[in-house]
C-alpha cells in the first residue's frame, strides 16, 4: 500500500530534490526498500551496514519513533506518514 | 562565513533553564532544543522556549537528543508558528566550543544556533555558534527578561 515518506532537506538531493515521496510496502523496511530501488543514494543514509536504521536518523510512523515500535518491521497502513528526520547529536 | 547571524536572544529564565539542566545531567552531557521564529528556515534570534531533552546516549562524551523529545518539541514549535532554531549541550570537562563531532553533525541543521555550556570550571560558560560547511562562527548572546 502506498504511504507518504517525508524527507529532510539533507536527504532530498538523493531523491531528485523531493521533500515528500510515495512508496509501497507493508512495513517501514518494505517502504524503505521500495524507496531505495528508485533512489539508491538514500540507502546508506537510512539503513546502516548491519541492516538497522541508521543511528543518525530518526524515523517516525506518524509521530511515533519506530525504534520504540518494531523498528524496520513496524507495520504501515494506508494513509500513514513516515517522517525521516536527522538526529540531533554530537560530542 | 558568508552570512550575517543575528544575536541569540535568551531570557534570563531560558539561560537558567539551560545551565540548570546542564548541571542536572552530570556526570553525563545534557542537551535540549531551542524554539523560535524563523523565516525561510533562518532563525531570527529570538527564543520562545528552551526545552530540556533527554540524552539518549547517557554519556559524558556524546549526546543524542531523545527522538521522542525531538518530535514533541518540533510539533510544539509548529503549533505556535515557530520552528526549531537551535540546540544546546554541555561539555562536562572541555571548553564551550564545538567538538569535531559537533561540527560534522551540524550539517544536519545548518541554519541552527548551537549553544555550548562548559562545566569544566567553577562557573558555567555558555557560548553560541553558527556552524556551516564546517566553519564555526561565534554568535553574540543577548540576555533579557
Amino acid at each position: 500500500m502506498p504511504v507518504e515518506v517525508r524527507l529532510p532537506t539533507l536527504l532530498r538531493s538523493h531523491a531528485e530534490g523531493a521533500a515528500s515521496v510515495t512508496a509501497e510496502g507493508a512495513t517501514v523496511g518494505d517502504v524503505f526498500a521500495d524507496l531505495c530501488t528508485r533512489y539508491p543514494g538514500l540507502s546508506d543514509q537510512l539503513v546502516d551496514e548491519s541492516g538497522s536504521i541508521h543511528r543518525f536518523v530518526n524515523v517516525y510512523r506518524n509521530d511515533d519513533d519506530v525504534r520504540y515500535l518494531d523498528q524496520l518491521d513496524t507495520k504501515v497502513t494506508d494513509g500513514d506518514v513516515i517522517s525521516v528526520l536527522p538526529a540531533v547529536a554530537g560530542g | 562565513m558568508g552570512f550575517v547571524s543575528p544575536p541569540l536572544r535568551l531570557t534570563e529564565d531560558q539561560y537558567r533553564t539551560i545551565v540548570a539542566h546542564s548541571y542536572d545531567g552530570l556526570p553525563d552531557e545534557a542537551c535540549g532544543l531551542l524554539m523560535g521564529p524563523a523565516v525561510d528556515e533562518e532563525p531570527l534570534g529570538v527564543i520562545t522556549e528552551a526545552r530540556p531533552c533527554r540524552n539518549e546516549d547517557k554519556s559524558a562524551r556524546t549526546y543524542r537528543i531523545d527522538s521522542r523529545d525531538f518530535i514533541a518539541a518540533l510539533r510544539t514549535a509548529e503549533t505556535r508558528g515557530d520552528a526549531l532554531v537551535g540546540c544546546w549541550h554541555s561539555h562536562t570537562h572541555t571548553d564551550a566550543y564545538p567538538s569535531p563531532t559537533d561540527i560534522v553533525q551540524a550539517e544536519a541543521y545548518p541554519t541552527w544556533f548551537y549553544v555550548l555550556v562548559s562545566l569544566r570550571d567553577s562557573e558555567p560558560v555558555l557560548r553560541a555558534y553558527r556552524i556551516r560547511n564546517g566553519t564555526v562562527a561565534e554568535s553574540q548572546i543577548l540576555l533579557g527578561r
